[in-house]
């Protein structure tokens, strides 16, 4: 976990028959963000950014951090039928939301089935449709800091790289990026981060403002697949950065924070 | 005592130095290196081996199965030992083991029945959880892994046992219907071995339902660790553990004299051996271990020196000399420590001893070969082995008292009246 603690807190809230935990920061309007497959990445710049006109709501998935599994959670679709159910409990919605990749998967599922959910929604390359040209890279033959070292264009230029995941490989974070892949070989072993009906069921989606942001260079989830989401989600819109990778809001931070800020005002 | 004997049935054409190049792994090496002519070669050979082996007084003739790799052949190993039900006519077949998670466990079901009635009640299944690549070659969720064991292999007993037909409705296997008409001649179903290498989850699991536990050539402190914690088990069962319930495979290379012993031995550590069995990628997938694996593996890897590489990365460019080194290393260091014993008959012997008195096994499995060795000097090894080794061995069994489990059935013998049990290891004796 990064260090200026100050600006969030963790709190365990009992919901939808479990415990979440949940990362809180900022204040403003609800924003709900849905990590990655390796976990939460800890607090970074933009989200401190986005802290002071939001509230940030991060709950780590079930299975996930602190996150107890939850036996029945099998799939994405699964997953996002849970938030469904967080956000009634929790009267959080309609609201607002960002997902990164796998949780962009199970935001794009929660707005397939209801888009009411949500206010607005920003999907950061997301996984869950299978790209027409080139594959999403294989997060399970790979050991976890490959796939994290390919995630981005340039480790060099990206000075925030080196904090992810409080930046060092501790046995802690071994054990703690073993539980991620764990869980995310749970969910999404076959087919492979992506789940043919989300395509023809996003189509159905009109009236939600979307946003979506990708990285030209992305190694993990193609480019190829932003069209498709762009197509299915009726008026969305899609903003591609130039040598960027699979971590905008790090990679190209401030561009990223300024488009976000731009959309969720 | 069992005594049987194992080859990998290893293609050992790839050339060394594309094991190395792969990161020191046999799993990925291209298929491109695959000969069929030589390919076929070796399974004839192979099978006369096993043969052999039955002529030679062998009790068992052990099977294990591996998949995409040149490290074993027998990535469908049930083929192998269907062949060697009707080709061989007194020696137990011991499958060490079919991957549970990996199969369609109805199927395997049949498949080994069929072993048994046709060997005429020969078969000794063995189960395994799979290394991690196997969940890969299969495609396989590894982060099931352990529960798709456990549900198979209940699986399978309820349909060699419980009448039919039945519908089964389980969380990885459903089946509208369960009626396998072809049932094992060994009623009710044969004797189970576990193979492993010592994870305590593992053992554990073994010493609850009394199968016999063979740890698969591992380090002797480890073994004795998992001796002992499978006896507390028994204990904790009601049940004294003893050499019934144990068993041990063994690197052994036998030649007419030292040197060409020796120099044959180098073959264990072909490409690095067992060592380069896979990448540590590949070996742990995603939830292919249990929470406190992980955190075992964690402390494990933890580099000393800098303290922050926790799983070795598949180097980008390897010196092929460099590991070619590590590995005569490895070599010299496994001769020494006895994982791996080679000389004449004479030599080997005497830490053959050693490990029954330590050990106390009653199964011993005698791993006779693994790199580049020609077929004679195979079978020169094989006639070596049980013309001089074997004779002896069951000389010592008889002496130390270590009946394998078709002499006393596994987890019949009682606890001392005091309820804790008897010691399971030996102090050796022999040097």
């Amino acid at each position: 976990m990064p260090t200026n603690a100050q600006e969030w807190r963790e709190e365990t809230l009992r919901v939808a028959g479990t415990e979440l935990s949940v990362i809180q920061g900022g204040t403003g309007n609800a924003v709900l963000v849905l990590h990655e497959e390796l976990g939460h990445p800890g607090w970074l710049r933009w989200h401190s950014e986005l802290a002071r006109s939001h509230t940030l709501l991060i709950p780590q998935h079930p299975g996930f951090g602190k996150s107890p599994r939850v036996e029945w959670i099998s799939s994405i679709r699964d997953l996002a039928g849970f938030y469904a159910r967080v956000l009634r409990e929790r009267n959080w919605r309609p609201i607002d939301v960002i997902g990164f990749s796998l949780g962009g998967w199970i935001a794009a599922e929660m707005a397939a089935c209801d888009a009411a959910q949500f206010r607005r929604m920003v999907l950061v390359a997301p996984t869950g449709i299978r790209p027409p040209e080139g594959c999403i890279m294989d997060m399970f033959i790979v050991a976890a800091r490959a796939y994290l070292d390919a995630s981005v264009y340039s480790a060099q230029d990206t000075p925030e790289f080196a904090k992810l995941y409080g930046g060092e490989q501790t046995p802690e974070q071994f054990e703690a990026w073993e539980d991620a892949r764990a869980e995310t070989a749970r969910l999404a072993w076959q087919p492979y981060m992506y789940n043919p009906s989300l395509g023809p069921l996003l189509e159905g989606v009109t009236g939600l403002p979307t946003l979506i942001i990708w990285g030209k260079q992305d190694q993990i989830v193609p480019v190829s697949a932003a069209e498709v989401y762009k197509k299915a989600i009726a008026g969305s819109e899609l903003v591609v950065f130039d040598h960027c990778g699979h971590r905008p809001e790090i990679e190209k931070q401030a561009e990223f924070v300024e488009r976000v800020q731009r959309f969720l005002a | 005592m069992h005594i049987m004997s194992f080859s990998e049935r290893p293609y050992f054409y790839v050339p060394e130095e594309e094991i190395i190049k792969n990161g020191s792994s046999y799993f990925g090496v291209p298929n491109t290196f695959f000969d069929a002519q030589k390919g076929s070669q070796l399974f004839q050979e192979y099978f006369d081996e096993r043969v052999y082996a039955e002529e030679l007084g062998f009790d068992g003739v052990m099977l294990n199965e591996h998949h995409q790799t040149p490290f074993c052949m027998g990535s469908v190993m049930d083929v192998e030992a269907a062949v060697l039900a009707r080709i061989t006519k007194r020696v137990k077949i011991v499958l060490l083991g079919n991957p549970l998670p990996v199969a369609d466990p109805l199927r395997l079901a049949e498949e080994l029945a069929m072993i048994d009635m046709i060997s005429g009640g020969r078969l000794v299944p063995g189960w395994v959880r799979g290394a991690g690549s196997e969940q890969i070659a299969n495609n396989i969720n590894p982060a099931f892994n352990r529960e798709r064991f456990n549900e198979a292999h209940d699986f399978i007993i309820q349909a060699w046992t419980k009448p039919g037909p039945w519908r089964y409705e389980g969380k990885h296997f459903h089946y509208r219907y369960v009626n396998p008409w072809v049932l094992p001649l060994q009623k009710p179903h044969p004797q189970i071995w576990i193979p492993g290498l010592v994870s305590p989850e593992t053992v554990v699991w073994s010493a609850k339902r009394r199968y016999p536990y063979v740890a698969l050539a591992t380090q002797l402190e480890p073994t004795v660790e998992m001796v002992n914690l499978y006896a507390d088990v028994a204990e904790q069962e009601g049940y004294q553990a003893g050499p019934e319930n144990f068993g041990y495979l063994q690197n052994v290379c036998v030649a007419e004299t030292e040197e060409k012993a020796q120099e044959l031995a180098k073959g264990f550590v072909f490409g690095g051996g067992f060592g380069a069995f896979a990448r540590a990628e590949w070996m742990f997938p995603p939830g292919y271990n249990s929470k406190e694996a992980t955190r075992r593996l964690a402390k494990a890897f933890a580099d000393p020196r800098t303290g922050t590489e926790i799983i070795r990365f598949t180097p980008g460019k390897v010196d092929v000399e460099t590991v070619k080194r590590s590995i005569a290393e490895n070599f010299r260091s496994a001769m020494e420590g006895g994982l791996i014993i080679a000389g004449t008959p004479k030599t080997v012997l005497k830490r053959i001893r050693y490990m029954l008195e330590v050990l106390r096994p009653g199964i011993f499995g005698i791993w006779y070969h693994h790199g580049p060795m020609s077929f004679a000097d195979r079978m020169t090894c094989l006639r070596l082995l049980g013309e001089e080794v074997l004779p002896a061995m069951r000389e010592m069994a008889e002496e130390l008292e270590l009946p394998g489990p078709y002499e006393v059935q596994p987890g019949t013998r009682k606890l001392p009246p005091t309820g804790k049990r008897d010691p399971v290891v030996g102090v050796a004796t022999a040097a």
